[in-house]
């Protein structure tokens, strides 16, 4: 059967990463939504063994899982690009702390980017995200996304780091503005 | 706008607070708040923060939704609270039931140089805390209020919100320890024993 054009393609990777949530015993999903991770924020609401805390700004989510971690829970944030933005200042603290954080980046302005007032923000995103301390791992292929969020796992509950997995607008798909 | 001078005196306000924290969890806010803390009396469950300005509030949400059983008490300035308003929709969003968030507010920056603040100007934060959903919220001016609200903080279903109107009067500063990581780690281990270092 020809495929249908108009039937959004549903990716694998979310299922997987929303797995490996459950492995880690990630407990706090905190997340801005973004298209890219509208799947993933819907298993992860849907999921009772975790809660799901939509922010206002991105930056609180750095904060909620400082206070998930002195708790005893570990925790991920999920955001699109533009948020790594709001976080930096807070940044300072998981830096200082020496606080784990898992963070999921879904990249606008990256590739094929069709709205100018992205790219600033997605081109600054991997430096300003190391600026403030944070490792970044860029992904920019759907296969490698799970095992990249899993060795981001084992980086931040294991070695206590802050991780960043970039997940690349090649893998979430370039917005389509003819729909 | 209507406004009442404040008259109650923080380092007091502050300890009346922690004197019954029992196994309570506590987070400062930056500045004052951190002082107040350390001078009404050190604790390994204590976190202070020296920065994260805007902060406090979302991780007294962490905190309380990683330990369920155990009481959460914020206690932060008025302009670290102003920071990070959205938090107040976000604690609405979550109804903590063991969260109070505890506002020491003295209308002004104290720690940059007693510059105004908005709530100097009429801006009511326990207004907005009960606009965003939280249970019970309110202003408290007299030390007779201040202790019908201490129960509150303690047993009160939350999330709670108070904004204790306090003096500009100066109050020494009184460092708690600094390094983030030790504070962290005494926390944590003061909390969840040989597991914190797993
Ligand atoms: C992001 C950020 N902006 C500004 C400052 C500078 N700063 C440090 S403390 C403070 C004022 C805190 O005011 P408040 O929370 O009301 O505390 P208090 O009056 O009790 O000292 C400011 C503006 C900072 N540390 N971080
Ligand atoms: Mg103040």
């Amino acid at each position: 059967m020809p495929e249908d054009p108009n039937t959004p393609r549903r990716p694998d990777w979310p299922r997987a990463v929303h797995r490996l949530f459950r492995e880690h015993e990630v407990r706090e999903v905190a997340y801005v939504p973004d298209a890219g991770h509208a799947q993933l924020i819907a298993l992860c609401r849907a999921d009772r063994r975790m809660t799901a805390v939509p922010l206002t700004t991105e930056e609180e989510g750095v904060a909620l899982l400082a206070g998930a971690w002195l708790g005893g829970a570990r925790g991920a944030l999920l955001m699109q690009s533009s948020g790594a933005g709001n976080c930096i200042n807070m940044l300072g603290m998981t830096q200082e702390c020496r606080f784990p954080l898992l963070a999921l980046v879904t990249m606008r302005g990256d590739w094929g980017e069709f709205n100018p007032w992205q790219i600033p923000m997605g081109q600054a995103t991997a430096r300003a995200l190391d600026a403030a301390g944070v490792v970044v791992q860029p992904v920019d292929d759907a296969q490698r996304v799970p095992e990249t969020v899993a060795a981001a796992a084992r980086l931040a509950f294991g070695a206590y780091r802050a991780v960043a997995v970039l997940i690349g607008q090649r893998v979430v798909g370039a917005k389509d503005w003819n729909k | 706008m209507k406004r009442s001078t404040p008259t109650l005196d923080r380092r007091k306000a502050v300890a009346e607070i922690l004197r019954q924290r029992g196994d309570a969890l506590v987070l400062t806010g930056l500045g004052s708040t951190c002082w107040d803390a350390a001078a009404a009396g050190d604790h390994p469950l204590t976190f202070y923060l020296w920065g994260a300005m805007g902060g406090a509030a979302m991780m007294g949400l962490g905190l309380a939704l990683a330990q369920p059983a155990r009481r959460v008490l914020v206690i932060t300035g008025d302009g670290e609270m102003l920071m990070g308003l959205g938090a107040l929709a976000t604690i609405g969003v979550q109804q903590p039931a063991n969260l109070a968030v505890i506002v020491i507010d003295n209308e002004h920056y104290g720690e940059t140089g007693m510059q105004r603040t908005h709530t100097r100007e009429g801006v009511d934060l326990a207004g907005m805390a009960r606009a965003a959903g939280f249970r019970a919220a309110g202003t408290v001016y007299s030390s007779t209020q201040l202790k019908t609200w201490v129960p509150r903080f303690y047993r009160a279903k939350g999330p709670v919100f108070a904004t204790v109107k306090v003096t500009t009067a100066y109050a020494p500063m009184v460092l708690p320890l600094r390094d983030g990581t030790a504070i962290k780690h005494r926390f944590r281990e003061a909390l969840l024993g040989p597991k914190a270092f797993e």
